[in-house]
């Protein structure tokens, strides 16, 4: 039985320029109780919580709270009516306490009483057992404990609505389960709480309801027993999922005559980024893999054999011959490419076009007196937007519009453009909705049929498993064995990184 | 962060290293402790030799006459700034010169060390500008008197007994001691006249590019002038320049009449060829002056009053000469 | 300014104010509109003879192309040091006056008063050109390199500059006689139109030759986007950034020539005084984020004529001196306030709004 609704979003309707991004949607949360919104990316999921926070303000629509309609133009407002967020991205200033966090930009007046925030803060923290102290500095505690910081700081302001953006996505297990406790401890006080996640399994273990929104659209609410996770994703993607489950299978390994050649090998190759010198090689169209927990240093490697981190020993041969690689530009004129893992940062070039951003790279190798022609540029991006089904208002859209998963569309893109005959992508499916997840397995793979050599890291297993024919095991920086044939399941790869038996070859 | 500190550290040092070497003989130069049989020390601060022709002048006029030959052992600093001009001050002090000849940044801020300096005896003489400080500090201050600058060329103006005068008024940077004085001549005279009007009053920041901005401004809007009165010799080269776009005839037995002030040489040359009416000196050679005063004191005269306002000429072109611009050229 | 263009064509007026470019452009179209109700005959153009027998043009709007040329020049410099490096360059006034005099005392030698030149100007141009470009690569090594933030990398400069110039030519003055320098900054005998105009004119086409013909464009906005992709893109941000100083030297050692032609001589001191500031406004009225990245060098070229515009529209009034900085001041921010993108935003909902209403 449901209880008393508390908050009701009415055919609400939201247009950026062209793109229509919310059409007629409808949203319900009921007191003490956990609503996932899910949907794939660009489906509308954030623009509706930004309408529900006055980040944005909608074209139509009514939003009731407690059964008054309320109007919400700013932040500010939404926090007035009892409506927090908790973002992704930590909001909060590193640099202060635990305290003045919670109370920074509260105070009515100018004074503050010190002493009482701090004995406050220190009541909330205990009551909803946050292991930290109040006059702590932000930045020293972990992610975890920093977002639950946010939340305390939200539900101290009274919150009836608790709104959590994909707060998971930097956390590890323990501390999920940690921020879970807490979700359930405020649900039981009769806060109602939407929770925005990509990760299935931590929807059906703590979520009631779940709504779905596909192309801005509202496709239905559902009681979470009536909804199997093989159905969420279908509903997601609007389409049945067979697929999901061996991609392995149907595609085409490459099978040239120069199958054995190694593209790539390292030889005791280190970097400036504190990782041990390792040994590495990849064969022609082999998909290989770098596994092991976060901070293991799988990133370090591949970016070591790329020339993004400053090399300091070791050498590498590419197709059999010496090379030198000290600069990205050496690597991709041996035909290297790499997608890297913090796509913000390190990937997209956020202000410049989807059209600038696929031929960034394809254009340095070419070099400064060959620019690629306005006509060509666009040829080009229009191929890959199809190709790869990049959902974008057209080659001209800046590249930080879009959302996470086409931008990681434009940046593989931008990478195939080069041809290139090693390939590495490290973490190219995080936070990307599982339909896209697929579709790059699977390119994944058709590439590697072709011939061409692919380096994948992810931090979910499965999906190594799905792809990989070789996994690398990493831990604590250092390359501690390697799994490939039958060894390539869950269990032995969890043994060796936990340091088992499985660790020989 | 280390790096950027590094940086910066050897960033600076090139700076001063540069800036060092841009002044030629900057920072205080001195031969502490050591008196030479019979030779006066004297410590000069001036501003920066290179901020206008004026001060060029001012500074090479100071060299030539505090020279080793002519009994004096001087040393000189240099800053645009107050803080350092005082630090120089109390420097020299310490290093016990006999004079401090002093040409200050800023009006304000000199009670302290001037009392130091009379404290130790030190003979304080103030050159080109004044400070707001009680006139027992310092034994004598020799300056330009601007407003008499102003005046002596709105005589002349005067004198030239046009039946019209239609001006063209291009101001110094607005609030300094030289454009006070200048404009408050004329304003003057131009408020006292009916037959004396401006066409346009406005600032070219002593600067000869917008000088010929200003007046272009005025031949485009086809208004007629005569006069064209600058503040400088600069900006009256800018005025000059565009005149000459627009063909308009200046100088002696000209359409316009052409003024400007500082008796830069090659004004002066202007003057001789008669494209030019006039040029108000605004006199740097101070030196001479000073040499006076410290001959005085050393004698043990006393000095009967104390503010010296040394004589300007103002140069007319029909009767300037070779040796004028020779002489007085700056 | 919003409704009367709302009816003829919504979508072009849609797509005009969301463009860059329409900033600098509503601006010169204000300032015309200002000028035609207070005095049309602002826009008359005369042609007669000057000092020197030639046939030449004058009038409001010639003063302004012939006085916005060293800032125009500046600006195409500026606009790409900004995309680059995020920051600006507070010393090109300063490099001005040491490249005019380098351009002097080639041609005066060691005689200030010389009669006749020691070296065709050609050379003296091309001496300053290195010169120039040597102190912008100082510049930009400190920026690049040692991480410096542009304007504190630039106040050495800002601050030395000057000393330096008066220091070349031993704390004189030189005077070239000769009249073949000044066409450079006035007319050559028999073209109407002030010489400065087409330097800047050329030097627009050159710049724009270029960021057509290489990839300029896309690298300096790539490095002043994000500087970490760029590096994974194979650019080399340091050298990126240095070359836009280089260039930005490049553009100053042409407006040092200018200028020098335009009195046959240069006083260190106040020389280009201030043109670093009207550079960088350029670059933002041209609707440029001076936080790097994007950049449109039209509309920085426009904005230089927009600055040029305003400062002459300002002369004619006859604004009192005292108040002129006044003026200019508050235009411009009225102007700056019009460019950001909030403020554009609300126009263009104010736009929609009063549509509707009407139909």
């Amino acid at each position: 039985m449901r209880n008393k609704i508390l908050l009701e979003m009415k055919n609400i309707y939201k247009t950026f320029g062209t793109v229509k991004a919310l059409q007629d949607v409808q949203f319900k949360l009921a007191e003490g109780e956990v609503h996932a919104l899910m949907g794939e990316n660009g489906a509308g999921k954030s623009t509706l919580i930004k309408v529900l926070t006055g980040v944005y303000s909608k074209d139509e629509g009514e939003v009731i709270l407690d059964g008054k309609a309320v109007a919400i133009h700013s932040p500010q407002d939404a926090q007035k009516v009892g409506i927090s967020t908790v973002y992704q991205e930590i909001t909060l200033c590193p640099n202060l306490s635990v305290a003045e966090n919670m109370y920074i930009g509260r105070g009515s007046g100018v004074g503050q009483n010190w002493k009482k925030m701090n004995s406050d803060a220190k009541k909330i923290l205990e009551s909803l057992d946050i292991p930290a102290k109040p006059s702590q500095q932000l930045g020293s505690c972990s992610i975890a404990v920093q977002q639950m910081v946010a939340i305390a700081r939200a539900v101290d302001m009274d919150c009836k609505v608790l709104i959590l953006d994909e707060p998971t996505s930097s956390l590890d297990e323990q501390e999920v389960e940690k921020l879970f406790k807490l979700m359930r401890d405020l649900k039981s006080r009769g806060v109602g709480i939407i929770f925005v996640t990509h990760f299935l399994e931590q929807v059906y273990e703590v979520c009631d309801m779940i709504t779905v929104l596909r192309d801005g659209k509202f496709v239905g609410e559902y009681e979470i027993a009536d909804l199997p996770r093989i159905k969420l994703v279908s509903t997601m993607l609007g389409k049945d999922l067979d697929d999901l489950s061996d991609i392995k299978v149907d595609s085409a390994t490459y099978d040239g005559n120069d199958k054995d050649d190694k593209r790539i090998e390292a030889f005791s190759l280190v970097s400036d980024a504190g990782i041990q010198p390792f040994d590495f090689y990849i064969k022609k169209g082999e998909v290989n893999g770098f596994t092991g927990l976060l901070g293991s240093g799988r990133s370090e490697c591949v970016r070591a054999i790329y020339g993004a981190d400053r090399v300091l020993g070791g050498n590498v041969k590419v197709n059999g011959q010496d090379a030198k690689i000290s600069k990205p530009i050496n690597a991709m004129k041996k035909g290297i490419a790499y997608l890297p893992e913090d796509r913000k940062i390190d990937g997209i070039v956020g202000d410049l076009s989807v059209r600038d951003n696929i031929v960034l790279a394809l254009q340095v190798l070419k070099g400064f007196f060959k620019p690629i022609s306005k006509a060509e540029a666009y040829k080009f991006a229009d191929e890959y937007i199809k190709l790869l089904e990049i959902k974008t208002a057209s080659a001209d859209t800046p590249i930080k519009s879009l959302s996470g998963g086409n931008q990681q569309k434009c940046i593989l893109a931008r990478w195939l453009l080069t041809n290139p005959e090693y390939l590495i992508l490290d973490e190219p499916t995080r936070g990307i909705d599982v339909g896209t997840k697929v579709e790059i397995q699977k390119l994944v793979l058709k590439l590697a049929g072709e011939g061409m050599s692919i380096t994948f890291i992810s931090s979910e297993t499965d999906e190594m498993l799905r792809t990989c024919s070789r996994l690398i095991v990493m831990r604590d920086r250092k390359v501690v064995g390697e799994l490939s044939g039958d060894d390539l399941t869950q269990g032995k790869i969890m043994e060796t990184i936990a340091g088992g038996e499985g660790k020989d070859e | 962060m280390k790096k950027i500190k590094k940086a910066m550290a050897l960033a600076l040092a090139t700076s001063m290293a540069l800036g060092l070497a841009a002044c030629g003989n900057g920072g205080a130069k001195s031969d502490s402790g050591k008196k030479d049989g019979g030779l006066i020390k004297v410590g000069i601060i001036n501003n920066d030799p290179n901020e206008s022709g004026y001060r060029t002048a001012n500074d090479k006029d100071m060299k030539e006459k505090f020279t080793k030959e002519n009994g004096y052992d001087a040393s000189f600093s240099y800053s645009l700034k107050n803080d350092e001009q005082i630090a120089y001050a109390k420097k020299m002090i310490q290093d016990e010169v006999d004079y401090l000849l002093l040409s200050a940044a800023d009006t304000a801020g000199w009670d302290s060390v001037l009392q130091d300096a009379k404290n130790a005896g030190v003979h304080v003489i103030l050159f080109d500008r004044t400070i707001d400080a009680d006139p027992s500090l310092y034994d004598a201050s020799i300056v330009s008197d601007m407003a008499k600058e102003g005046e002596t060329a709105v005589n002349w103006l005067k004198d030239q007994g046009l039946s019209e005068y239609k001006i063209i008024h291009i101001q110094g940077a607005m609030g300094s001691a030289a454009q006070k004085g200048r404009s408050g001549a004329l304003d003057t005279q131009v408020a006292a006249d009916g037959n004396w009007s401006i066409v346009t009053q406005q600032t070219a920041e002593w600067n000869a590019e917008k000088a010929q901005q200003i007046v272009q401004s005025v031949i485009d809007s086809g208004e007629s002038f005569n006069v064209i009165y600058a503040e400088n010799d600069d900006m009256a080269k800018g005025a000059v320049a565009a005149l000459d776009k627009a063909n308009i005839s200046h100088g002696v037995g000209k359409d316009v009449i052409v003024m400007g002030y500082d008796c830069n040489k090659w004004a002066l040359e202007e003057l001789l060829k008669g494209n030019w009416n006039y040029d108000g000196q605004c006199n740097p050679f101070q030196a001479s002056y000073i040499v006076d005063i410290i001959q005085k004191i050393q004698k043990g005269e006393t000095i009967s009053e104390k503010t010296i306002i040394m004589d300007e000429k103002g140069f007319d072109a029909g009767k300037i000469t070779q040796e004028d611009v020779d002489k007085y050229g700056i | 300014m919003s409704k009367t263009s709302v009816n003829t064509n919504e979508s072009f007026f849609k797509k005009m104010i969301h463009s860059q470019i329409f900033i600098p452009i509503a601006a010169l179209l204000l300032l015309t509109l200002f000028n035609l109700i207070w005095d049309p005959s602002f826009f008359k153009i005369n042609i007669g003879p000057d000092a020197s027998g030639n046939q030449v043009l004058s009038g409001y709007i010639i003063t302004i192309l012939d006085n916005a040329s060293e800032l125009v020049i500046l600006a195409i410099g500026m606009t790409l040091v900004t995309a680059a490096s995020g920051g600006q360059d507070i010393s090109v006034g300063a490099a001005i006056a040491i490249a005019g005099s380098v351009i002097l005392r080639v041609l005066c030698g060691s005689d200030s008063r010389s009669t006749e030149l020691q070296a065709p100007i050609i050379v003296a141009f091309i001496i300053a050109c290195v010169v120039a470009m040597l102190f912008g690569a100082f510049n930009g090594v400190l920026v690049a390199y040692f991480k410096i933030q542009p304007m504190v990398a630039t106040l050495i400069l800002f601050t030395a500059g000057r000393s330096i110039a008066a220091w070349i030519n031993n704390n004189e003055l030189p005077i070239v006689t000769d009249v073949s320098l000044s066409y450079y900054g006035n007319f050559i005998p028999g073209i109407p139109i002030p010489t400065p105009v087409f330097i800047a004119i050329i030097c627009v086409i050159i710049i724009m030759l270029v960021l057509k013909f290489t990839t300029l464009g896309l690298y300096t906005q790539s490095v002043g986007i994000n500087e970490k992709s760029s590096r994974l893109n194979g650019l080399n941000p340091e050298l990126i950034k240095l070359l836009t100083f280089v260039i930005l030297g490049l553009c100053v050692a042409v407006a040092g020539l200018i200028k020098v032609g335009r009195f046959s001589t240069i006083n260190y001191s106040v020389i280009a005084k201030d043109i670093e500031m009207d550079a960088i406004l350029a670059v933002a009225l041209g609707g440029n984020a001076l936080g790097g990245g994007k950049f449109n060098m039209m509309a920085s070229v426009l904005g230089a004529y927009v600055i040029q515009y305003l400062t002459t529209t300002l002369y004619k009034l006859k604004v009192s001196s005292d108040a002129l900085s006044a003026y200019k001041a508050i235009v411009v921010i009225l102007l700056v306030v019009l460019s950001a993108p909030i403020v554009r935003e609300k126009l263009a909902k104010l736009g929609k709004k009063l549509k509707k209403k009407e139909a």
